[in-house]
């Protein structure tokens, strides 16, 4: 008999693969040929509107991907079956590797790579790099009030828009070759339905909800909504940060009311709300994953902590300034705190914080897809 | 309690858990043996996706509905009358309760699965498959403080006069035994004894595959024969679909199939069809394909397409073996090249030419043949050929032991009230006994659990 026939481990169905793409393939022909799954997130349905599953394919899915464990905790194929299914912990491996694929400039995969490395060095060198400023300059900055004391509000300014720029310009090149892979069309030629349908499954999690609604399944076999709450805590709390900051600068050039803020007013509203659900999310979140079923997690390099940790230690430092008005710590904390922040700002570019862009990309991709069907 | 246990439930699948925690409801203390390993629990229930409940209006996730006659009158189609109109009766009826206990019991469902539309209104899906089934109930069962106890090998049932007594099992290296006051027994069928099978089938089932778990060989099914319970079906009568020969030998489950048989021709290992590929919608006619593949040479045959099929059936689990003329795919199959090229040659020249349309009965049919393919019978001449190797995969045996309305297993010539009780594939053949329905399996496991659960707890007391 010719090997072909008597082969008996799964195929390969596009040629020429790296070997985790080569693996995501040979699954995702089985789960393609069972397809028990369907109905758990929206990776299934749109892995049955294809055949064949080529890397741009699978960078797709797996960004649709958001390892609910559900489809392994279900699956008829996994270890110790000889197909050794396991779509969670593959597609954890592909994002990563997706991640640093699609990073602009390309030199940059290696951050990606080294998500650890490099956000302690960024962290270390950007506190570094507020203390010896506010060192060098000395007791001058008198002109300015709170924090604008220690650093003027100009110099952080000027700062944080030149990396708030290179942010946009990174995000501009990184999404458009994540998003030339997928079936979307430009901007404007997708109907409002599609956004609509995106913008819920994003601000629900509906695919951490296990398709039953019971929730994921990071412990064994029981479904459990931890880790979607925490991480919508984590996201509403950044959002809250984000309108926090908006709103400050709307106050301080538009009603020319610059910070320190009272307790009371919309900037610190936001911040104190967004800062506390930012701490107990991002805890939240670590618990999970030092938690999370061994068989569906991976090694990635600190890439997810890291995001966690920045989140997490801006938070705190930023919920401690104001509680140190007035107190000798409050320039060491202050250089602290912008060091996480600067940090964080470089990980919105080259670290994990990409994931929620490329997961929106996926997400929009998937909507587009039903609908055109 | 009159022994170790009030109920003790042998087979931890779908009808016995389910049985096991119907017990522990009714307040009866039980023990489950299940003979494999923890990690591969849940017998052949973890390959199944649905069962067939009736329902006389919607029930989520089922539209319309699918009352009692029309159910009563699929069942006697593909039974041919093969079944206890009793049981069946019995069976159909208590079916609508099916997927409401399970909902209870934490199983979730969703609308059919792709590629199963036309089960849409009859068959209710689980949500993620058999194995989530299998989780929930195992869940359960943890909740009741049911005792399981995995890899309790070389089971040996003390069965005197129709009168369960005790339990032997060896447990890591332990002999242990148990006794209880009545005795469920949901171990399955035989149909991973391929020597049993053999005594049937002859030396044809050695090249059957086994779609489920490797541990139903049917010991426990053995044992109660040899105790003298009565016998239903025989032991040819199984389900088989013909599915890739290059499945595992065990487990392969749901992705072995091949749906692509009525778009091409199929031919035994001379090349030569034997049957109307085209008789019928595939849903309606796989399960007829295990038996035919089984009557050829080898038990194997070679399902033939061309190009023009692409993407017109579910996709395979392994690639087809591919070639650019009949005569390559031939030779990479094995098959006599000249007898292939006639058989072809000669299926071409029979078409009538109409419109071709694989989701109708078409008009696309050969004229002359012997074998005729009735409907989408299309000329195999668009390169690249493609086929793909079939074998019998046996799903699930018929043979087992008869049971009452109580599921109470039936002896001949006992004097005693039996306290042994049977749901799922071992009694299935009450119900089934030949053709197959999608879905009857699992709605006879959940009627029969329920039941088995109830009365072995009521006998306990």
């Amino acid at each position: 008999m010719q090997d072909e026939l008597t082969q008996t481990s799964a195929p390969v169905t596009a040629p020429n693969l790296l070997p985790l793409y080569e693996e995501s393939a040979r699954i995702m022909t089985i789960c393609n040929a069972c397809r028990f799954c369907e109905g758990h997130c929206a990776v299934f349905p749109a892995m049955e509107q294809r055949l064949t599953f080529d890397r741009e394919t699978v960078d797709y899915l797996a960004n649709l991907c958001h390892q609910c464990g559900a489809c392994y905790q279900h699956c008829q194929y996994a270890d110790p079956h000889e197909f050794n299914v396991n779509v969670p912990r593959v597609f954890a491996e592909v994002r990563h590797s997706s991640y640093a694929h699609y990073a602009w400039p390309k030199g940059m995969a290696w951050a990606i790579r080294n998500a650890g490395r490099f956000t302690i060095l960024t962290t270390l060198l950007a506190t570094a790099f507020f203390l010896l400023g506010v060192t060098l300059s000395g007791d001058q900055s008198s002109e300015g009030v709170g924090f604008y004391a220690v650093i003027s509000h100009n110099t952080m300014v000027t700062i944080f828009s030149f990396v708030g720029w290179l942010i946009l310009l990174v995000w501009y090149f990184s999404i458009r070759s994540f998003w030339l892979t997928t079936a979307l069309p430009g901007i404007f030629n997708i109907p409002l339905p599609v956004y609509r349908r995106a913008m819920v499954s994003i601000l629900t999690l509906k695919n951490l909800d296990g398709g039953h609604g019971h929730g994921c399944y990071q412990q064994g076999e029981v479904a459990s909504q931890l880790r979607r709450v925490f991480h919508q805590m984590t996201m509403y709390g950044f959002l809250f940060c984000f309108v926090a900051t908006s709103l400050g600068t709307i106050y301080h050039y538009g009603l020319s009311a610059p910070a320190p803020y009272d307790w009371l007013t919309a900037p610190k509203f936001f911040g104190v709300t967004g800062g506390v659900s930012l701490l107990v999310g991002c805890a939240g979140l670590w618990w999970c994953r030092r938690s999370t079923e061994q068989a569906i997690e991976t090694e990635d390099g600190g890439l997810g902590n890291s995001l966690i940790g920045l989140l997490f230690f801006t938070s705190l430092t930023g919920l401690a300034l104001p509680l140190l008005k007035g107190t000798e710590y409050l320039a060491i904390i202050l250089c602290l705190h912008l060091g996480f922040v600067l940090a964080l700002f470089l990980n919105f570019a080259w670290g994990k914080f990409m994931h929620s862009i490329y997961r929106c990309v996926a997400l929009l991709a998937s909507e587009y897809e039903k609908l055109r069907q | 309690m009159k022994g170790d246990f009030d109920v003790i439930v042998i087979g931890a699948g779908h009808a016995g858990l389910t049985a096991a925690i119907c017990a522990a409801e009714s307040g009866a203390s039980v023990c489950v043996l299940e003979v494999s390993p923890k990690n591969v629990r849940g017998g052949n229930s973890k390959h199944t996706r649905n069962l067939r409940p009736m329902h006389e209006s919607a029930l989520h996730p089922l539209e319309g509905s699918y009352g009692f006659d029309e159910y009563m009158d699929d069942l006697l189609r593909v039974t041919d009358g093969e079944t206890n109109q009793a049981l069946a009766t019995l069976t159909l009826e208590a079916s609508a309760n099916s997927v409401p206990w399970l909902k209870d019991h934490g199983v979730a469902f969703q609308p059919p699965l792709g590629g199963t539309l036309h089960l849409g209104r009859t068959n209710a899906f689980f949500l993620g498959g058999g194995k989530a089934v299998m989780n929930a109930l195992f869940q359960c069962a943890d909740k009741l403080n049911i005792t399981v106890v995995y890899e309790a090998l070389d089971i040996q049932l003390d069965v005197d006069n129709g009168v369960f007594r005790r339990v032997d099992y060896s447990h890591q290296g332990n002999t242990e035994h148990l006794t209880a006051a009545s005795l469920v027994v949901a171990a399955g069928g035989f149909e991973a004894n391929l020597e049993w099978l053999a005594e049937a089938w002859g030396d044809a089932a050695l090249n059957f595959l086994v779609r489920g778990t490797p541990y139903n060989r049917g010991d426990i099914l053995r044992q109660l024969l040899a105790a003298d319970a009565v016998q239903i079906g025989d032991a040819r009568q199984c389900h088989a679909v013909a599915i890739d020969g290059r499945a595992p030998q065990f487990d392969g489950g749901i992705c072995s199939r091949i749906d692509c048989v009525p778009l091409g021709i199929v031919v035994n290992n001379q090349a030569e069809r034997f049957y109307d590929e085209g008789e019928d919608f595939w849903p309606k006619r796989y399960a007829i394909w295990g038996r035919l593949v089984a009557a050829q040479p080898d038990q194997v045959a070679y399902s033939i397409i061309d190009s023009q099929s692409a993407g017109l059936f579910m996709p395979t689990v392994f690639p087809p073996v591919e070639a650019p003329s009949l005569r390559e795919l031939a030779e990479k199959l094995g098959l006599p090249q000249e007898s292939l090229s006639t058989t072809v040659d000669t299926f071409n020249h029979s078409i009538v030419e109409a419109d071709f349309n694989h989701q109708i009965l078409d008009g696309c049919h050969t004229q002359g043949l012997a074998i005729a393919k009735t409907h989408w019978a299309r000329k195999l001449d668009k390169p690249p050929f493609r086929a793909y190797m079939l074998r019998p995969g046996i799903t699930f045996t018929y043979l087992g032991v008869e049971v009452d309305a109580n599921a109470r297993v039936k002896f001949n010539d006992s004097t005693c009230t039996s306290n042994i009780f049977a749901a799922g594939e071992i009694m299935a053949g009450n119900v089934l006994g030949q053709g197959y329905l999608a879905g009857i399996g699992m709605t006879i496991g959940s009627v029969f659990g329920r039941i088995a659960g109830r009365e072995a707890a009521r006998h306990a007391r």
